[in-house]
């Protein structure tokens, strides 16, 4: 994508800890997991925003918070210039229909009991506006159309379809109320590689046709690359570096960003020979207890006193136009 | 160069591991379902070898009939030699298998935290890995316990011990079960999507350290894995399964630079890549063939963009060799291999 579309979404400073709670009667606080620490970030119209980051480190409470599965801490989330937290009444089943969801497991994710026909058109039980009773059975062969299903298998269930079909599925219903925004969550994880790449090539061209506007989560780095405009990286619940997908892939300045580029094996034995290896030691910290200053500091090669002492702010450094949270932001090519 | 596709009547090869036309069904209420329709393949020391394939095309099952851990009933094996040293292991008597089973051959699974016990200590159930096969005192047994856990750079083997595998990050269980693999110093080592549940930092940490560790101790390796990338990274050599068939077989340098089958080709062209953006992805149409209702001819016929009829949809093709240790199951492999196809 050339030019950024204007913003639709703008996250600020979005936080969510877990009460870590000890007794039965008495529940007492005894700490707080920060699975979302303070995230910002712009999504435009019709863009994909990727977001990438080790398992733990915050996505899927990221997902739910802006699908308002859970509450913030705090932090706001501006859409059409409301914040939808304090969204009510009719905003908030505007914001139900507008903002959809797409989950990694395509198994435990659709109702085994219902058909697919009722799976898809269950979201208009509640939204009677968007498909009219007597035209919803059309509107749902539509949508199995859309996404490559064929039309006829509207009453057959979820077990007699292959885990790409009920992906498939899955996407369907997150389209049935229009939205503009979808927010997928490992959408294609489970899937093999033959099956990624239909249901990959399917939301690139739902995306080009409908105009949505992507927030893509995966641990896949060249998954999230391939569809991704821009991509955020995340590390123990922060945005440790964003940008476009060339700047975070070809360009990368945060340590960490590079250490995770460099860990991904590359389909292409040559690469073994000529590749820039970055080996992180042991395992990411608990976010009920993560470090100070830079959370990344202890596996940081890089790191001096200053990043346990002061909090590297997520920030246009001079080295780079892209923000980078790291007090020695420097560009490192790791990829090629 | 060996040929792969050798008949069950020649004489065992000198390869440390063999297994020659391997067929295995399992026999369930709806049906058979053949799941390995002649494998071959073949593993010498300090190499590793990549068995590729998508999920249910017969990677475990192949391994699991190695290890001699098929449950049968159901699994039954109508046909096939597994050779270790040159004996035949599916003709062996139960207690000289059982010797070879965890000693020469070992495996490791993509699950730590279900393969190991959860209510006894890391360091008591390596101990007991070896008390069990071994005249080990429990004291010699704990030592050594400890030396392999250090082997495996688990930081601070001594106290970690006593833990408990939940007191364990994912890559360090991995670390315990790759540590008690190792117990016995086989000369095999079967790792079954061994980083597939980690994350991509810890996963090359993991593959770092078996690449290592077969080095160090000459071991061959046996790799089974989905992934492209993890393949390039490690291997020497590649099998490539469909639907319980090894249909390429190559060294890792020619098989990305030029795949010898449609179905390899597919898998390449259809993966995203780290290095550039790149614009719509291939893809390989429809699914993986149902095992209880395979197609005729060639099992990969109604997905692969070059089929031709009849030969394709009548004929089952047979591994061709290719030269260097290649082969390819199509009965275009010439012609994919010289570039001469699509
Ligand atoms: N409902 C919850 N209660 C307590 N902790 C939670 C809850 N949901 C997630 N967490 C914790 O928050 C952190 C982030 O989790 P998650 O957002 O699922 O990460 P990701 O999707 O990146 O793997 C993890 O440490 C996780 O254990
Ligand atoms: N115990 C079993 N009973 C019936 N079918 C089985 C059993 N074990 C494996 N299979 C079938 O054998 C096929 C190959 O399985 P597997 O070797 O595990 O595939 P892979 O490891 O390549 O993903 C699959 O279709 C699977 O369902
Ligand atoms: S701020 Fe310091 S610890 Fe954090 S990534 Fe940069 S150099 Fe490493
Ligand atoms: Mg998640
Ligand atoms: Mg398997």
């Amino acid at each position: 994508m050339a030019t950024l579309g204007e913003p639709i979404l703008r996250v600020e400073n979005l936080v969510k800890h877990f009460s870590i709670t000890q007794g039965i009667l008495f529940k007492k606080k005894i700490g707080a997991v920060q699975a979302v620490d303070g995230v910002s970030f712009e999504l435009h119209r019709g863009e994909t925003l990727g977001i990438v980051g080790e398992s733990g480190c915050g996505k899927s409470t990221l997902a739910k918070l802006l699908m308002r599965l859970e509450h913030p801490t705090s932090g706001r989330a501006i859409l059409n210039d409301k914040d939808i937290f304090k969204m009510s009444g009719g905003e908030l089943r505007r914001l139900r229909r507008n903002v959809q969801m797409v989950m990694q497991d395509p198994y435990t994710s659709l109702n085994p009991r219902m058909t697919v026909g009722d799976i898809i058109g269950e979201p208009y039980n509640i939204h009677t506006e968007v498909a009219p009773k007597g035209d919803r059975s059309r509107r749902i062969q539509e949508l199995l159309e859309l996404v490559g299903l064929n039309p006829e298998h509207i009453n057959r269930y979820p077990h007699q379809f292959s885990g790409g079909q009920r992906q498939r599925i899955g996407i369907a219903r997150a389209l049935a109320l229009k939205p503009e925004i979808i927010v997928c969550d490992e959408p294609v994880s489970a899937l093999d590689v033959s099956i990624q790449a239909q249901v990959i090539n399917l939301l690139e061209k739902l995306q080009n046709e409908l105009a949505l506007s992507y927030i893509f989560i995966a641990h896949d780095l060249s998954v999230v690359r391939h569809i991704s405009d821009r991509v955020g990286v995340m590390y123990l619940g922060k945005i440790v570096e964003i940008g476009t997908e060339d700047e975070i892939y070809q360009r990368p300045t945060h340590p960490y960003t590079q250490a995770l580029l460099s860990a991904v094996p590359m389909p292409d034995p040559d690469a073994r020979l000529h590749r820039d290896i970055i080996r992180l030691e042991g395992d990411v910290p608990s976010p009920a207890n993560p470090p100070s200053g830079c959370r990344f500091r202890t596996r940081c090669w890089k790191a001096q006193e200053k990043c346990a002492t002061e909090e590297p702010l997520l920030i246009r450094r001079a080295v780079e136009p892209h923000p980078s949270a790291c007090h020695f932001a420097e560009l490192r090519h790791v990829v090629a | 160069m060996t040929n792969l596709q050798v008949g069950g009547d020649q004489p065992a090869g000198q390869h440390l591991l063999e297994v020659r036309d391997l067929f295995v069904e399992f026999h369930t209420r709806d049906g058979v379902a053949k799941v390995i329709n002649g494998v071959s393949y073949h593993l010498d020391a300090g190499e590793t070898l990549a068995v590729l394939g998508e999920s249910g095309s017969g990677k475990s099952v192949t391994a699991q009939a190695i290890m001699g851990i098929l449950d049968m009933p159901p699994a039954k094996i109508p046909k096939g030699q597994i050779f270790y040293n040159g004996d035949d292991l599916l003709k062996m008597a139960e207690n000289r298998r059982r010797d070879i089973r965890g000693k020469d051959i070992s495996m490791i699974f993509q699950d730590a935290l279900s393969a190991l016990n959860p209510v006894f200590s890391v360091g008591w159930q390596i101990s007991e890995t070896l008390r069990t096969r071994t005249e080990m005192s429990k004291d010699a047994a704990m030592k050594r316990a400890i030396e392999l856990m250090d082997l495996v750079k688990i930081p601070g083997a001594k106290t970690r011990v006593k833990d408990y595998p939940h007191q364990f990050s994912g890559g360090m269980r991995q670390r315990v079960m790759i540590a008690m693999s190792l117990a016995m110093d086989p000369k095999v080592l079967i790792a079954d999507e061994p980083t597939t549940a980690l994350d991509v930092t810890v996963q090359a940490q993991i593959m770092d350290l078996l690449a290592d560790l077969r080095r160090d101790l000459n071991m061959g390796m046996i790799l089974i894995t989905h992934d492209l990338g993890v393949v390039a990274d490690v291997a020497d050599r590649i099998a490539v399964m469909y639907a319980g068939r090894i249909i390429e077989h190559a060294d890792v340098h020619s098989i990305y630079k030029q795949p010898a089958h449609p179905y390899t080709r597919g898998l390449l062209d259809s993966i995203p890549r780290l290095d550039h953006k790149g614009t719509e992805l291939a893809t390989i149409k429809g699914l993986p063939p149902n095992l209880m209702r395979l197609p005729t001819g060639c099992k990969y016929h109604p997905r692969c963009p070059y089929v031709q009829k009849p030969i394709c949809v009548d004929e089952e093709p047979r591994s061709l060799n290719l030269g260097n240790g290649r082969t390819s199951a199509c009965h275009f492999a010439k012609e994919m291999l010289d570039g001469n196809l699509g």
